[in-house]
């Protein structure tokens, strides 16, 4: 295919000697020049972009996606009408590249990390790529060619025992350290701190992305921590397995970087979250390697201390290696979706889901600002039978059913499993949901939902293209207080905008993603059109401060799976209490008392 | 907005308010029944839940919190649940109001009969009608008026019909449940009915709460109460209670609302319906209990004129903004919010400052009329005064309340004088005029002989029924007085000896007027700024001198505090002279009042504000405040225990032996 011609292209590029290479394992788009087919200052891959055409029309370029070379027709009138924005009014990224100040190099670590063989640049390009994240702030300034601090220097370990020459050289030669796995951090993580005087080394694991082995008789699998979900998974397909962990950005996030961060998987119904998933994790720190002596699948030996790993996000060290379980790929798939007469009902019929333990690999309730965003995403029919099909969807829905279009909204539904199963699962959410007044939508409605979570990322970039700026951000919270947050978040949200004098209604949204036992993950998209402010980002930062203290104040989270970074740090002490703080603290004392890992997340 | 104008530092001058309208001018020229039976409908609020009155009493016996403290109930009594159950929906019924159109348009159109009677004009700000249309339709709305008189709520009610805003349900005291009829047409209207006392009583306070809750969550209608809980006898605003407050607040606290706007509102009267009954009601006639028939016998009030009424809506104050930065919402994290929960020291500490600072609004926004200026003139010269004279000195006082800022509707293009004998005129039961001299004095009372005591009660009913009428301006004066009396008793130009003076002051008289707590340094700073702008004294780094011409300034405003400094060491000396060591509480109020009735027919006190029984609990609840006084429980009973050294140096630092000549 295309795809894997351009991956021999660029495989002729690599600009390092990667040693010990599994050719087998070797096909991914993971090698160090991912950054070649990845935008510099935007979201994903250089050829997927969403544009207007010279028509008007929306269309989505490029060929990964289900929804790439499709035209949009409604998009434009919901981005205008939604935004307030206009097709005239254009803010393009301003530059193409971004000047970087020389790095502060140490010369005898380099010394000492060209004599133990690995791979390493300080090419401003590599190191501009490592500087960020995905926060709005981020790529907005990139887009603009400001940057903050940036990596004095890229390694390339290609194996647990690279890292471990690489941690004992930082610490001989006091030289930062900062883990850089798949870079879809948006928690500000990524952010070289401003007052690091040392030479900062980006250590990015991407080289280090082999299935080391697969064991069928307990069905686990060993990896290399630094393996992207996509490559993960597609190679444990081969084998006739997967893991089944599908964080949304699982086309460019890594092994480590999601127990690092604590990640969460769309189907964790089934398959669990990344603590769930996890059997053993090796870590290199300043003291040392850290695991655990078997693969038992629990122990009682005091706290578990995969938990001083899970979230640490790189303040202790470099996870490397990781055995997690793996299963049979399922025989069967299947996509469905509910709509209900109001978010209400909605969201009491994914409790009820929950509370009878029977939701689907996974289940999602978009409010209806995001219902008629996915419309807007609908691309252009193809038949006028199809059209006339859509017509009359929509005429029983709110004619016949009585359900107010600015009111209803929809839930989206994946099953797994064998068929009859699958089947016979279908039937009983079905049955749940008609008692919450929700009516059965159709496959493509639930498939088209999904979808989206793959390129809404790039729509922000669009978005970015006409005075539109915007994020999402999450929290889990109490099912009695799902509703409440959701009301009042949105609200604030915005009341602050309105305050801060953005001059047009802000597109303020939420979504039910994950359903637990006591409670759910809440997902909130936040965008507005910053025409006529003179600092939006810093706009763009009170109302998302704004909106978290909000969700705090309503029994939130602080976070469900993004994480902490920089971004949330003031809370943390709130959030876990002095105490709890002092402990994660006293044992980043012990594990790295030079603070090598010198990112200044979380603590 | 709203929390900036209520916590901005005053600035009197620029205070802006609105312009009044006349409503009854309309009803003056229409029919009434017509406009009873006009079509109504109501701006509503964006987040209403449709509700019907039967459903919403389901939805509070069903809610977590009532299940719940049923429960509780049960287990602690041994009773069923079933049984406990059964009992919160009979008080439930007991309190529900039935709200119904008709009976509403039925009130409409008696009321606009007897507005059109009674009242000259009905004056409305019309900007406050526009704001609190557009509060209406974002949040959930609670309206707060201040309440002088029974007409208060009808009022209300009568107004947002008027205006189109939708009807609100009333907080109302048990004892109206007596008046059978009247009460239930009352309910049919709106209004909802509280025990007077339920201290103790989980179940009750869990359906009440719950019930007002239900309807705030659901946007059923505005909420209406008093903040000062009852009647102000004396037209002073009355130390607020927080325990509704708390109520319509904790849905916000607990994240079940985004807001909530609470509207202050103001209702000025140039004559007081219940006037000459509160005055009896305070020297110790007991307050008649309401009865429709009673109600009938007032049938002769309705021939009287009781000149004009003001009702000034205030800002709306958003509960969220005002809780900024002062209530931790988190503190409700962990714990389900169905199960009740103490205010916590915080959230206490906050209901009060916020109440307090309501009442302040509701002061500010009362429209004050010529003929309070002429009472406290009046009070102040117990033998009258020329009319000229009292001319002049009105004039002066007009400007001097017009520079503290005072909200004074006084006619513009009328000479001073006709202003002033219009007044007279309205209140003319309450003094005598003769050969240009004017005195306060007994016209009502039969010309039979009197004893002496009655002969002073008849006196005292005058003088506190015109009291009440100072008192309306009394907030105007307030801070300046306390300043003008701390510099008189400090003896002393240094300004920390004024203002430990003007502290000891504001203390002792805090349970008497509305003084927000913790503000003592703001309070003084606001009284030196007034006078030294005013020209009466000049406040240096270290010291305060009073200027040449601020004497009589000075002079007046110490007369203003006068009766209540003499009120309070009249019951300090009752306190210290008395022997009975078993006095009950019940007790304290009779032997304050014959003591003080002894101290007048001998001649030793002028004063017949003393006799006041409010003054005389204001004057104990703040010696039990500042632990003077204790309450000892014996038994059932009650008793008080002096500390007479306490209470005799308190007496002593308010400026004792000039007052009550042995």
């Amino acid at each position: 295919s295309g795809l894997s011609q351009q991956v021999i292209i660029m495989a002729t590029r690599i600009k390092y000697i990667c040693r010990h290479q599994d050719e087998a394992y070797k096909l991914g788009l993971s090698l160090s020049f991912r950054q070649e087919i990845m935008k510099w200052n935007g979201w994903g891959y250089s050829d997927s972009r969403f544009l207007f055409n010279k028509k008007g029309q929306a269309e989505f370029t490029g060929k990964r996606y289900r929804l790439s070379g499709l035209i949009l027709p409604s998009l434009k009138d919901w981005f205008e009408g939604t935004f307030g924005a206009n097709l005239q009014h254009k803010s393009p990224a301003t530059v193409s590249q971004v000047a970087v100040a020389p790095p502060n190099l140490n010369e005898p670590f380099i010394e000492d990390l060209k004599a133990a063989g690995v791979a390493a640049s300080h090419d401003p390009e590599d190191r501009v790529f490592r500087a960020h994240g995905h926060c709005l702030h981020e790529i907005f300034a990139l887009r603009e060619g400001r940057i903050g601090r940036v990596p004095d220097m890229v390694v390339w370990p290609s194996c647990h025992s690279d890292v471990e020459k690489i941690v004992e050289l930082a610490c001989k030669h006091n030289v930062c350290l900062i883990p850089y796995g798949g870079g879809t951090s948006v928690s500000s993580a990524l952010e070289c701190p401003h007052e690091e005087t040392r030479s900062i080394v980006s250590l990015d694991t991407s080289q280090m992305n082999r299935i080391l082995w697969i064991d069928e008789k307990n069905l686990t699998a060993h990896v290399e921590a630094g393996i992207i979900g996509q490559d993960l998974e597609r190679q444990l397909n081969e084998h006739g397995y997967c893991t089944g962990h599908e964080p949304d950005s699982m086309e460019f996030s890594s092994l480590g970087g999601w127990v690092a961060t604590r990640a969460s998987g769309m189907k964790k119904n089934i398959y669990g979250n990344i603590e769930d998933l996890v059997v053993h994790i090796k870590m290199v720190t300043p003291r040392g390697v850290i695991e655990k002596s078997c693969l038992g699948p629990r122990m009682s030996t005091g706290p578990d201390i995969h938990h001083f790993i899970l979230g640490s996000e790189g303040t202790l060290g470099v996870v490397t290696e990781v055995t997690m379980k793996i299963r049979p790929i399922p025989e069967y798939q299947k996509y469905g979706s509910v709509v209900f007469p109001n978010f209400q009902q909605g969201v009491a019929c994914l409790r009820e889901v929950a509370r009878q333990r029977c939701a689907p690999a996974s289940i999602r309730l978009m409010d209806n600002e995001q219902f008629q965003f996915g419309h807007a995403l609908k691309p252009q029919v193809s038949s006028i039978f199809t059209s006339f099909l859509d017509g009359l969807k929509k005429f029983y829905i709110t004619k016949f059913k009585g359900f107010d279009p600015h009111h209803l909204c929809v839930a989206t539904l994946l099953f797994e499993g064998d068929r009859g199963k699958v089947l016979q699962h279908e039937k009983q959410v079905y049955d749940i949901a008609a008692k919450f007044g929700g009516l059965a939508a159709g496959e493509d409605n639930g498939q088209r939902g999904y979808m989206l979570t793959f390129v809404i990322a790039y729509l922000r970039d669009l978005g970015m293209d006409y005075y539109v700026i915007g994020e999402s951000f999450e929290t889990s919270v109490p099912w009695d207080r799902v509703l409440d947050l959701c009301r009042n978040v949105k609200e604030r949200i915005v009341r602050e905008c309105k305050e801060r004098g953005v001059q047009f209604p802000p597109l303020s949204t939420c979504r039910v993603t994950q359903t637990y036992d006591a409670g759910a993950c809440v997902y909130f998209y936040f965008a507005f059109n910053y025409r006529g402010l003179s600092d939006p980002v810093h706009v763009y930062e009170q109302v998302e401060h704004a909106a978290r203290e909000e969700i705090l104040a309503n029994g939130g989270s602080l976070s469900h799976h993004h994480g902490v970074g920089k971004l949330r740090k003031e809370w943390m002490k709130e959030s876990v209490s002095g105490v709890g703080l002092g402990m994660l603290k006293s044992v980043k004392e012990y594990v790295d008392p030079q603070n090598i890992f010198g990112n200044r997340n979380l603590l | 907005m709203a929390s900036r104008a209520l916590y901005s530092p005053r600035h009197p001058v620029l205070k802006k308010r609105d312009d009044f309208e006349d409503v009854l001018e309309e009803r003056r020229r229409s029919s009434d029944l017509r406009y009873a039976l006009r079509c109504y409908t109501p701006t509503l609020y964006k987040g209403l839940v449709p509700c019907k009155v039967s459903m919403l009493k389901s939805i509070v016996l069903q809610s977590d919190h009532l299940q719940c403290v049923i429960k509780q109930v049960s287990s602690e009594s041994g009773d069923s649940t079933e049984c406990v159950a059964e009992e919160a929906s009979l008080i439930l019924d007991e309190m529900a109001h039935r709200m119904q159109l008709s009976t509403v348009r039925f009130f409409v159109f008696t009321l606009s009969k007897a507005f059109k009677r009674l009242f000259r004009s009905v004056c409305v700000n019309e900007e406050g009608i526009q704001r609190l249309q557009q509060a209406v339709q974002e949040h959930p709305v609670v309206l707060l008026p201040s309440h002088r008189s029974y007409m208060d709520f009808l009022m209300m009610s009568y107004l947002l019909y008027m205006f189109d805003l939708p009807l609100p349900v009333i907080a109302a005291g048990m004892d109206f449940m007596s008046m059978k009829f009247i009460g239930e047409m009352l309910r049919m209207s709106g209004a909802f009915f509280i025990r007077r006392s339920f201290g103790g009583d989980k179940l009750y306070w869990a359906v009440f709460s719950e019930y007002v809750k239900t309807m705030l969550r659901k946007g059923y209608a505005p909420i209406e109460f008093f903040l000062e809980g009852t009647r102000s006898r004396t037209c002073k605003s009355l130390t607020p209670k927080t325990g509704l407050l708390n109520i319509v607040m904790e849905p916000f606290f607990k994240g079940e609302l985004f807001d909530v706007s609470l509207v202050p509102v103001s209702i000025s009267y140039e004559r007081v319906l219940e006037e000459s009954l509160y005055a009896r009601e305070l020297l110790g006639v007991p307050k008649p209990k309401e009865s429709t028939s009673g109600l009938l016998k007032a049938r002769r009030v309705l021939s009287e004129d009781y000149g004009s009424m003001h009702v000034y809506f205030g800002h709306p104050v958003s509960v969220r903004s005002l809780a900024e930065g002062k209530i931790k919402r988190s503190q409700y994290n962990l714990l389900p919010r169905y199960i009740p929960q103490k205010p916590s020291v915080d959230t206490h500490e906050f209901l009060n400052d916020a109440a307090f600072r309501l009442v302040r609004i509701q002061e500010e926004n009362m429209v004050l009329k010529p003929w309070v200026l002429i009472a406290t003139l009046l009070l102040q010269n117990p033998d009258g005064m020329d009319l000229s004279s009292l001319t002049e000195q009105t004039d002066w006082l007009r400007h001097l309340a017009l520079a503290f800022g005072a909200f004074l509707d006084w006619p513009d293009h009328e000479a001073c004088s006709e202003v002033i004998s219009c007044s007279l005129a309205l209140h003319r039961r309450l003094l005598s005029v003769s050969a240009g001299h004017v005195q306060l004095s007994v016209t009502d009372a039969p010309q039979v002989e009197t004893t002496p005591e009655e002969a002073v009660f008849q006196r005292a009913v005058v003088v506190l029924s015109c009291a009440s009428y100072r008192n309306q301006i009394l907030h105007v004066f307030l801070r300046p007085a306390l300043l003008a009396v701390a510099m008189q008793s400090a003896n002393s130009s240094r300004k920390d000896d004024i203002y430990n003076c003007f502290n000891f002051l504001r203390n002792m008289f805090s349970n008497e007027f509305i003084l927000c707590p913790g503000d003592s340094v703001q309070d003084f700073e606001e009284a030196c700024y007034l006078l030294m702008k005013r020209g009466v004294l000049q406040v240096l780094e270290h010291e305060i001198v009073m200027s040449a011409s601020g004497q009589s300034t000075l002079a007046f405003l110490c007369s203003v505090l006068e009766p209540f400094l003499q009120g309070y060491q009249v019951v300090c000396r009752y306190l210290c002279e008395e022997t009975n060591e078993n006095l009950t509480e019940k007790e304290f109020i009779p032997a304050v009042r014959s003591f003080a009735l002894k101290l007048i027919l001998a001649g030793r006190l002028k004063c017949c504000e003393a006799l006041s029984s409010d003054l005389q609990k204001n004057a104990l609840a703040a010696l039990l405040r500042l632990k003077a006084v204790r309450k000892v429980k014996v038994g059932d009973q009650v008793t008080l225990k002096v500390n007479k050294i306490a209470v005799n140096s308190l007496e002593d630092t308010m400026g004792k032996s000039d007052v009550i000549s042995k």
